[in-house]
């Protein structure tokens, strides 16, 4: 029977939320569904993903190290024995970087970063941005197996109370490149293109001593992200990680804060799908304001803070 | 070492999208036209490679012979070579196309290395670099920041959203160039005028059919116009009551 092939991405054996994100994307399509789950707590991992519409859950086990083309190559095997009519996964840094080879390997084209995903008579069909999202494509695919990654945030992670069949499968060995250590992020820092809240700062902060004010409005809202213009990553203030816009991450956030962001182009290419956006700004004539559904004309040095407060004094009640 | 950098032809990012007379593509008319914002560092990242290891840098491109003018400024840059591979619909292909295509050039050229941006900046695929790497059977690190390549294999970081992850890989590889890896150097005056009537060959790139159907294209409302609820601090009162009554995201 045809099936849908899912890499569900897990981190110290739990499912990440864009890997379950990518399970309520494949529910879609109406096929069944196979999870792989890989690395370190693949096992462990995996018994939650029926609840998420998984029919039987494949946890790759004893690889002594991540490498993303041995894992490309077991899930480009297994699809070839469940014959699956599509691969998913989700397009974070661990999935764009598997899933365009698993592609390769089927000798199939990739819809990178879906936004939309439809079964249309039986035949799949994806929306995707092109440009930044200046415009939006739908695509079929008349490859042999319909591959596609999806956007964090533009599916919900939804359960279905199901039960999963959980098998495990000698993962292969090392591949060509491997990982030998990871530098995990302090605090468990959220990144701008996971989070459901990004409040971004920009030249209008003045300097990099400034940026605790983004960082304490960030962390009052409970899991937000920072992010940053391209103008404060170019001057050296902040990592290129939290970089949002053309050159940098696409974010699509339920929230969207811009603190002293004119909202350049290229700018807002990298957050205009965000559900609300808010600026803050001293200029009124701030180009930012005219994508903004709520701003604040005033200085960042005394509207963040006084927010900081009462998003703090929102969230008690 | 034998190199090659990919560089991709891509809209400037001030390019207005509209959609084509079809209702399936998009309408050129108009675009401005850049080499792609990482292509840069893949240059970059070449040259040095280049300078540290010995060898030579080819610069291989799919695109309209239009994009002698950014192979040409990489040729300033200090690359020894350029290519494009003739193809007036660059930008339509999809990434398996383009992956095949330039796999069939880099095994020509007999390359060890290859560069390529981490994202093309018109259709943000993210995937040219991994596929091009399978279809060759070679090692590939994706969204590269720091690199040491040394006899047969190299080191490599690269971000992710949980932490920044150390790779080691085997040569031959694709690395595929993230910001943050090297600032691109500018061209000098003499390296532009060295290279200013030097050759671009033109070849006809292998055709393995595109897979992608695209049904349509649209533009996106544009966001409808939010307000201003107020000015300065006294403002915060009521962007909390609309981020929680209306907006609802409280
Ligand atoms: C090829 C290319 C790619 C690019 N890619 C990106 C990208 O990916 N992401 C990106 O962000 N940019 C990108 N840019 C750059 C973009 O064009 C802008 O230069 C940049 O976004 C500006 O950053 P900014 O808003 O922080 O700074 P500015 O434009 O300088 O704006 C600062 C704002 O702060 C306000 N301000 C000043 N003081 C205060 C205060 N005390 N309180 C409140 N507000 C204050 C000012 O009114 C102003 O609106 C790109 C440009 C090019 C050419
Ligand atoms: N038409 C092309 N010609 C040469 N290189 C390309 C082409 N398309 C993509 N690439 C390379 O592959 C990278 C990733 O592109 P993409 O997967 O389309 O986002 C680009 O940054 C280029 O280095």
């Amino acid at each position: 029977m045809s099936t849908v092939l899912v890499l569900v991405e897990q981190f110290h054996g739990a499912a990440r939320r864009a890997g379950l994100e990518c399970l309520a994307a494949a529910r879609i399509t109406g096929l069944p569904i196979v999870a792989v789950v890989a690395g370190d707590g693949a096992e462990k991992a995996a018994a939650a993903l029926g609840k998420h519409g998984a029919g039987k859950v494949i946890a790759l086990t004893g690889a002594p190290r991540w490498s993303p083309d041995a894992v490309a190559r077991d899930l480009a095997a297994i699809a070839k024995e469940l014959d699956a009519k599509a691969f998913l996964a989700a397009a974070t840094a661990t999935g764009k970087d598997v899933a365009p080879r698993v592609a390769a390997l089927l000798d199939s084209t990739l819809h990178s970063d879906c936004t939309g995903l439809r079964n249309e008579g039986g035949s799949l069909v994806a929306t995707r941005p092109w440009l930044a999202g200046k415009a939006i494509a739908t695509l079929r695919s008349s490859a042999p197996v319909f591959c596609a990654t999806t956007r964090p945030n533009a599916f919900a992670a939804t359960e279905t109370g199901g039960n999963a069949e959980v098998v495990t499968r000698p993962a292969s060995a090392d591949g060509k490149s491997v990982v030998t250590a990871i530098a995990e992020k302090v605090g468990g820092k959220l990144d701008v293109k996971e989070a459901s809240v990004v409040v971004s700062g920009g030249r209008g902060l003045r300097g990099p001593e400034n940026f605790h004010l983004i960082e304490e409005l960030a962390a009052a809202f409970g899991s937000a992200a920072t992010g940053a213009s391209r103008a404060v990553v170019d001057a050296g203030w902040r990592p290129h990680a939290e970089q949002v816009g053309q050159t940098g991450k696409t974010v699509s956030p339920q929230l969207y804060v811009a603190v002293g962001i004119s909202g350049a182009i290229q700018h807002l290419a990298g957050m205009r799908t965000a559900k609300v956006i808010v600026a803050i700004n001293k200029d009124a004539d701030a180009p930012i304001f005219k994508i903004a559904d709520y701003g604040i004309v005033g200085d960042a040095f005394e509207i963040v803070p006084a927010l900081t407060r009462a998003i703090l004094e929102a969230r008690k009640h | 070492m034998k190199i090659v950098a990919c560089i991709k032809r891509v809209p400037t990012t001030e390019a207005q999208a509209k959609v084509g007379a079809d209702g399936k593509s998009l309408d050129h008319s108009g675009w401005q036209y850049m080499a792609s914002f990482y292509d840069e560092i893949a240059v970059e990242a070449a040259i040095q490679a280049k300078e540290k290891h010995g060898g030579d840098v080819t610069i291989l491109t799919i695109g309209p012979s239009d994009a002698a003018k950014e192979v040409r400024e990489f040729l300033a840059r200090g690359a020894d070579t350029g290519v494009i591979l003739k193809d007036a619909d660059w930008m339509s292909r999809d990434p398996r196309w383009t992956a095949k295509s330039l796999a069939a050039k880099v095994q020509a050229i007999g390359a060890d290395l290859v560069f390529t941006g981490r994202v093309a900046t018109d259709r943000d695929n993210a995937a040219v670099g991994q596929m091009l790497a399978t279809y060759l059977g070679w090692a590939c690190v994706t969204e590269v920041v720091a690199l040491e390549l040394e006899a047969g294999k190299g080191r490599a970081k690269r971000e992710t959203e949980y932490g920044v992850e150390s790779v080691e890989f085997s040569l031959p590889a694709v690395v595929t160039c993230n910001k943050g890896l090297y600032e691109p150097r500018r061209a000098s005056l003499k390296g532009i005028m060295a290279v200013k009537t030097k050759p671009i060959a033109e070849e006809a790139p292998v055709d393995s059919g595109v897979q992608a159907v695209v049904v349509s294209v649209e533009i996106p409302p544009a966001r409808k116009a939010g307000r201003i609820v107020g000015e300065g601090a006294a403002a915060v009162p009521a962007l909390i009551a609309a981020l929680r009554n209306e907006a609802k995201v409280l």
